[in-house]
Formats: structure tokens, sequence, C-alpha cells
């Protein structure tokens, strides 16, 4: 494909600060994480269009990143750019949280935990058909809480889900801290390992990076496979960057010409 | 009713590539026939019902029409957010079959009555419910369930309950009630595993008697008709408020019909000693007794 995916992502990250600052909604901090991933994935990876059976499938298990989703579904030609201006108004298919009324988005989500299993799902139907659909979930390190995550990741380790990848967004921060501090989860890599699958781990704003390990999979042969991407929470804004309280907070207009400057600037 | 549903699965199995059975690990000497017969449309998903209930989702989402089997609240109070979110809201064609509905296994325990399923999976969206009260309402629950796209739930009882009908009704219909007998003495409705009961005290009443095996949809319409002459209703069921008795009252509130209900079901009391679920329902007042003194007013 031809699709600059560094632009990609920074028109998808353009696109999230207007939105929530437009909604004054919240969970910027998290979009701004996965923004690059988003970019890697509908850019370069995701084969086959909404009404193919043998599409690959994404889910967004981290549903809040919700704006980062639609601003990349917008981008990738799925819905109109100009809708994203309704995102979160009154009567908008565009809900804080991920939903598959909007097209280009497989299931519905906002309560943690639940992509994975049905990413398994998905990976099983396609492993009994030959199809070539593969099966992706981006979720996030706080959501590795969830007991039923693991659940999952022991059903695909045993089950041998080899089209199934998982891409953990590891920002280090959850609702209210640091993920190190509220319920550690290292050694994450070893854990993942230890129940079956392929771990690589990525930076998951180094896009070249990401391309070549996803032009990879499997990671190994027989397993499902795991990327833990370190992120930067909030990233491409100096002053919504590794912080709590954008996970929160809604750039105002000054705050938002500010970031959209920056973002300009960047890289 | 456990081998009427599995003989009936198997069956459709046979004639819808699509159809799929998960189990949460149950279903030793019930369930094999079909592992044996389609073993790549079959999976134990291990004692893990939140993941189970999500691996679901995924294979339906990519066309399949998949049956979860579990026991008594695994399979929706465990999980009941993967049920809400990613069954019932997507509209998908996951089947929750849960035996041991009721107290049917309750000398097991509190853990094992299942006493409030009804009542929580009728307030999700778009689900079907279905409690059969004996083998040939299974049989054709589980048919009608295959047949039906979207969510259903499908409410069993253990296995030993007694065949009441001498085979599948030809204008059985969803969301319709099964007249078994009329007659003077008073108007019950029944659903689930309290049917051989019902029937017995119907019998003893005169009485005319409907079974109930789908709660969701359901048209109470001929209940209603049949009860306008006596002013009363006894509503019969293995469950607490919420079920049968509570979609009756509603309907009754809802439009003034001049018509009482008398629900003989469980309270919210927890039943803590053991016993066969004849003596526990008892506790309950779910018994010949009290089905009798609903009807006569004594």
């Amino acid at each position: 494909m031809s699709v600059d995916v560094p632009q990609l992502a920074r028109r998808i990250r353009r696109h999230v600060l207007r939105m929530v600052s437009m909604a004054r909604a919240s969970h910027v901090g998290g979009c701004m994480s996965v923004a690059d991933i988003l970019a890697v994935v509908f850019g370069d990876w995701l084969r086959g269009s909404p009404d193919e059976a043998d599409r690959d499938r994404f889910i967004l298990s981290k549903g809040h990143a919700a704006a980062a989703l639609y601003a990349t579904l917008a981008e990738c030609g799925y819905i109109p750019i100009a809708e994203l201006d309704q995102y979160l108004s009154d009567g908008s298919r565009l809900l804080g949280h991920a939903s598959h009324l909007v097209p280009g988005v497989e299931l519905s989500t906002g309560s943690l935990g639940h992509g994975l299993s049905v990413g398994c799902g998905l990976a099983l139907a396609a492993r009994q058909t030959g199809s070539p659909s593969r099966a992706i979930v981006l979720l996030s390190d706080g959501e590795l809480n969830e007991g039923s995550v693991w659940e999952a990741a022991m059903f695909a380790g045993h089950h041998r889900l080899e089209s199934l990848l998982a891409i953990v967004d590891v920002n280090g921060w959850q609702s209210f801290g640091r993920t190190s501090d509220v319920l550690n989860l290292e050694p994450l890599a070893d854990k993942w390992t230890a129940f079956g699958w392929a771990v690589r781990q990525v930076d998951g704003h180094d896009t070249p990076a990401l391309i070549a390990a996803l032009n990879t999979l499997p990671f190994s042969a027989g397993r499902p496979s795991i990327l833990l991407a370190k992120t930067v929470k909030g990233k491409g804004v100096s002053f919504m960057e590794d912080s709590l309280a954008w996970h929160y907070r809604s750039p105002d207009a000054a705050m938002l010409k500010t970031a959209l400057a920056e973002l300009e600037g960047g890289p | 009713m456990r081998a009427a549903f599995a003989s009936t699965l198997f069956a459709a199995a046979e004639r819808d590539p699509r159809i799929w059975l998960l189990t949460g690990d149950v279903g030793y000497s019930v369930l094999e026939p079909f592992q044996m017969k389609f073993p790549d449309r079959f999976v134990n998903a291990g004692v893990a019902e939140q993941n189970m209930l999500g691996v679901a989702a995924g294979l339906a989402l990519a066309g399949r029409k998949v049956f979860v089997y579990s026991l008594a609240n695994f399979p929706t109070l465990r999980c009941l957010e993967q049920l809400r979110n990613d069954v019932a809201y997507h509209r998908l064609d996951v089947t929750i079959v849960a035996v041991g509905g009721g107290l049917s296994y309750g000398g097991h325990g509190y853990s094992h009555h299942a006493v409030e399923d009804i009542g929580i999976v009728r307030l999700l969206p778009n689900i079907s419910v279905f409690a059969p009260g004996d083998e040939y309402e299974t049989a054709w629950a589980t048919a009608e369930l295959a047949k039906r796209s979207g969510p259903g739930y499908l409410r069993l009882g253990r296995g030993d309950e007694p065949a009441v009908h001498g085979g599948i009704g030809p204008n059985w219909q969803v969301g319709q009630p099964i007249l078994l007998r009329s007659g003077p003495g008073a108007v019950l409705a029944c659903t689930g595993a309290t049917l051989a009961l019902s029937l017995r005290a119907a019998e003893q009443l005169d009485a005319t008697l409907f079974s109930v095996p789908t709660l969701e949809p359901l048209d109470p319409t001929a209940i209603l008709d049949a009860a306008r002459s006596a002013g009363r209703i006894v509503s019969i069921e293995d469950h607490a408020g919420g079920g049968l008795g509570t979609i009756i009252a509603e309907t009754l509130a809802l439009v003034p019909h001049g018509i009482e209900l008398r629900p003989v079901r469980f309270g919210r009391e927890p039943v803590e000693v053991a016993g066969s679920p004849a003596y526990l329902s008892g506790l309950h007042g779910v018994n010949l007794e009290g089905i009798v003194r609903a009807a006569t007013g004594r």
C-alpha cells in the first residue's frame, strides 16, 4: 500500500484533539497513545472491506479510545471525515466508546476485558473453514487487570490460535494511577510466554518497527502472537504526555491551538 | 430434558453446518455424541464462562450459530456482562443453555440455585427466553432456537422430569401458551419444570392449565381470556420474582382486566438446607398444597 503511515497517524491525532475539544470529552491521552498503532493497522495491514466475510477483523478492546478509531476510519474512507464533528453530539452514532453501528467497527466495547475472547472466537471460526481472515485485538495495559483477559489468553494458547494477534498499548497508566502502583503487571512478557503466546516488544510510536513486526506474523508457528507496544500516554502533545490528568481533561480552545501547532511542528 | 436437548441439537447440527456447541466443562454422558460427530464444531471451553461467552460471540460474528451449555447460574450470572454487551446487544446467534434451573440442583447449595435467572436474562435486549416443562417441550424449544436468529436462553431442569405431553404438539407456537386441559376449577399457568406438578394440581382441582414454555416473547391473551370468568390466575414456577408471575402481573397492571393474580413461586430468601428439589421447592410453597391453596383462596 502507498499510505503514508506517519502522516496518517498525525491526521488521526489532529482529529482526536479537535473531537475531544469540541465535545469536551475525556480519554484523549489513551487515544494519542494508540494513534500510531491504528495508523499502521488500518493503513498498512488490514485486508478486506467490511462486507467481505474473509476480511481481517480489528477489535478495539480498549473501547475508550473510540475517538482515535473513528478518526482512523474516517481517514481510511469508512465514514465521512465531516462526520467526526458529530462525535458525542445528540443523536450521533459516534459514541464515547466504540460502537458497532459505525462501519468498520466489528464490536461495541467499553467494558474492559471483552475483546480478546471475541477475537478467539473469530480466530476459531477462521481456522475451521481455512479462511485467511486474521483477528487483531488492541488492549490497554490497565485492561490486563481483568481476569477475563487471562481466560482468553489461556484459551488462545491452548487452541494455538495462530491467526490471532493482540497488541497491548503499554502506556503505563490506568484510571487512578500508574499500572505499576495499582496492580503490577510485570513481568508482562513472561506472563504471556507462559500462557503459550509468542511475544514481541516494540516502541509503539515507531511506525517502521510496528510495520516490520506485523509483517512477520505469526511470530511463532502454532502460537497466538502478542505485541507489547511501549507507548506514551498523550503522545504528540508535550503538556499531555505521560500525565494521568489527560485521561480526563479536555483541551480548551487555547490548549487545542497549542496542541495542534505542536503536532504540525513534530517529526 | 438434557437428553432431549442433546439429541435435538445433534439432529439440527446435521442439517445446519453453522451450528456449534460450546460447553463450560459440563455435559458428561450427554454431549459426547455431538463431540464425536462434529469435532470441529465442539469446544470444551473449560471452567471459564466469561471467555466462553466471548468466544461464542466471536464465532457468531463470523456467521456461526452457537449453543453454549453450562450449569445453573454459570452461563448467565457469572458472565452476565458478556451476555449483555457482546451477545444480546449485538443480536448475535448465541443460545445459552442452562441445565439445573430452579432448585433442581438444590441440594448442592446456594451456588447452584438458579432462581433469579429468568428475571435477569429477560431484562436484556433482543433475547428469547424458553423454559420448557418436559422432554417434548425441550425438543420443540431446542428446534425453534436452532431455527431462530438472534440470542436465546434455554432454561432446562435436571433431566429426570417426567414426560407430560405425548409428543410435540402440531400447533405449538413461539410466544403462545399451550393449553393442556380445561376445567371450571381455576386457571393455572405454569412454566419450566413445574409442569408435572401443575398438571397434578390441575387434575385435582379440575382446573384449566396452560404450560408457558416461552417467556419472551409471550402473548398472554389466551391465559387472560380463560381467566376472565374465574377472575383469578394462579402462576406456577420454580423461580423467584421476575419470571412468569411478574410477567402476568405486569400485564394485569398495565391493562385493567379485573383478574387477580396468585403467584406460586420462590421467595427472596435463600434455601439453606439440603433436600430433594420437591422438598426444597415445598419450603417456598411451590408444591401441590401451595397451588391448591392459591387456587381455592383458602
